[in-house]
């Protein structure tokens, strides 16, 4: 077994392509593994797959190929273990902030009294700021309240792995900095695992302990964990400042701009190789250093499994 | 600004009353008598030489006495107004619950299930353009009693307009909605009250709301044709008696219920509507 919390084995999705056509490979041969605690995120041009790997993890899509396993039990179909954020905050329009927070907080401890949904719900409005709206619809709110509600409602359910898609992709940059100070701060809290998906450089380097980045689609996979060694508490005017943010952030701008293209045209020439059975590895750039990682689960079992389970 | 623009609508809709009904009563007048009566006539009470549409002044001194005791009950053929248009009412809102009770949880059904959608569909496309008074014989015999038949009537009309909307509404419920019941680990009787129902609820309204329209269309023509109670009768009754007056009097009768029922609908609906 290994020590993460989280691992995803040889994930594929392929979608059967138009009649007659070639079905398309999205991404393919997607290894990883997350460990208890730590705030990942993964970036990757847009159809790359990022969105959909985010799905299968919350159990709202499934894999062509491959499993995702967390606690050593393999995700099928979604659950309360994993709370998710989406981009367009998905807020029930017709219910209040307290509401939409509360109703997920009866659906995980579905014995509480009215007292503790109250209470417990309340402590997650304050802990986003957001006492004294508890009582309004999310229509009356602006687009930075509303993800606010819903990284409370996500964070009250106190999931095992929070999972957010791009959570500040409809925000202007003056509440997405703020927005971003929040979750750090509930974050720290909370000591919640967290996979976010975001196409923001600057963001993922303030938030995350690794960077994952994945090569251009089709056939997209994650080339690289990148590790950010900055001390916490990070913040957002301080972080600039810190030796190794500009080494770190080129390394990921040049893979974006550059790289994530080649690898990608190298990737589909090795098809079929034998290069798709092995985690991401760990590159510091700040240091230079790069880690092979190992895989320690024979993925052709795990293939098995899947299809065990399947039946 | 809005106000001011009500109070200019009002008086608008004032002087285009007061002008359609002056010329009414001003292009209706009896013509003069230009012979002496016959004796005939005279026996008769001097009675007018040709029937007319009533003029509104009849209408509305009639429509003063017939609402000041809506609610007298002579015999079979004599009774109030609100008599009629409440046995009308009673027709009406039940044939159309007995609708909502079946309509809505088979569209929930149809709009849920691909499968029953794909099922049902023939069935409801065959079924939905026949003109509800085609069943009355049939409702007749089987039923054998015009009371019931004429429910059973209201409830097939109204029941296409709600069965097709919930089944639009709760199949075109956003996916995000869904998957925020699912990632909650709701069960399917809970996602269907706390989130499909609700999210449907505007369109479902809005089916029922041209239900009940339909309904009252076509209950007055259901009581032409049995006869015996209702508003839609007591219509025929009059023109039976030649009293076009009373007619006239409760076309005005009709229009005013249905409007009122629109209206509670109406107000319904926006009592679910939510801003996205």
């Amino acid at each position: 077994m290994s020590s993460y919390l989280l691992t995803a084995e040889n994930l594929s999705k392929v979608y059967p392509g138009p009649k007659g056509g070639e079905p398309l490979t999205v991404f393919d041969g997607v290894n990883f593994g997350v460990n208890k605690g730590e705030f990942v995120c993964v970036i990757g041009h847009s159809g790359c797959g990022k969105s959909t790997i985010l799905n299968i993890l919350a159990g709202l899509d499934d894999a062509t190929t491959g499993a995702v396993i967390m606690d050593g039990k393999e995700v099928a179909g979604p659950s309360l273990d994993r709370g998710v954020v989406f981009q367009n905050y998905s807020l029930l329009p017709w219910i209040s902030v307290f509401k939409n927070i509360s109703f997920a907080v009866k659906s995980r401890w579905p014995k509480w009294s009215k007292d503790e949904v109250y209470e417990h719900t309340m402590k997650y409005i304050e802990m986003v700021g957001l006492k004294g709206v508890e009582h309004r619809k999310p229509s009356q709110l602006s687009g930075g309240m509303r993800q606010r509600v819903s990284i409370a409602r996500a964070f009250a359910i106190q999931p095992k792995l929070l999972l957010l898609d791009e959570p500040f992709g409809a925000l202007d940059a003056l509440t997405r900095g703020m927005i971003q100070e929040e979750l750090i701060k509930v974050w720290e809290k909370t000591n919640q695992t967290v996979i976010m998906i975001t196409h923001d450089v600057d963001e993922a380097i303030l938030l995350s302990d690794r960077i994952f980045l994945m090569t251009n689609g089709p056939h997209a996979s994650i080339a690289e964990s990148v590790m950010i060694d900055i001390p916490r508490h990070r913040d957002r005017t301080e972080i600039i400042h810190h030796d190794h943010y500009y080494p770190i952030r080129n390394h990921v701008v040049d893979f974006l701009v550059k790289r994530s293209k080649e690898l990608n045209d190298t990737g589909i020439e090795q098809q079929g190789q034998e290069q798709a059975f092995h985690y991401p590895p760990e590159v510091n750039p700040a240091t230079g250093q790069v880690t092979e990682v190992k895989i320690d689960t024979d993925p052709s079992q795990v293939d098995d499994t899947r299809i065990a389970n399947l039946r | 600004m809005l106000d001011r623009l009500n109070v200019r609508a009002a008086i608008v809709s004032i002087v285009f009353l007061t002008v359609l009904l002056g010329t009414w009563e001003l292009a209706n007048q009896p013509p003069e008598q230009t012979e002496a009566l016959t004796e005939y006539e005279m026996l008769m009470g001097g009675s007018a030489p040709q029937a007319r549409v009533p003029n509104p002044s009849e209408i509305g001194l009639l429509a003063i006495e017939e609402l000041s005791d809506p609610f007298y009950d002579k015999g079979p053929n004599d009774k109030g107004i609100g008599l009629q248009l409440m046995y009308s009412l009673y027709r009406v809102l039940s044939g159309y619950f007995l609708a909502a009770l079946v309509a809505i949880p088979v569209g929930f059904l149809i709009g849920m299930s691909p499968l029953m959608q794909k099922a049902l569909d023939p069935f409801i496309q065959v079924l939905k353009p026949i003109s509800p008074l085609a069943w009355m014989p049939l409702a007749l015999f089987i039923l054998k009693d015009s009371e019931i038949s004429s429910i059973f009537v209201i409830f097939i009309c109204s029941i296409w307009p709600m069965l097709i909307n919930t089944a639009f509404g709760v199949s075109s419920v956003k996916k995000d909605y869904l998957n925020v019941a699912r990632t909650h680990e709701l069960g399917r009787i809970k996602t269907a009250f706390l989130v499909v129902l609700p999210a449907a609820a505007p369109t479902i309204l809005t089916g029922m709301r041209i239900s009940i329209g339909i309904a009252w269309l076509v209950i007055v023509a259901a009581e032409m044709l049995v006869g015996g109670t209702g508003v839609g009768y007591y219509v025929w009754n009059e023109w039976n008696n030649l009293d076009l007056t009373s007619v006239v009097f409760s076309i005005l009768m009709i229009g005013f219920i249905g409007m009122l029922l629109d209206l509670s609908l109406a107000k319904a609906t926006k009592m679910v509507q939510y801003v996205e």
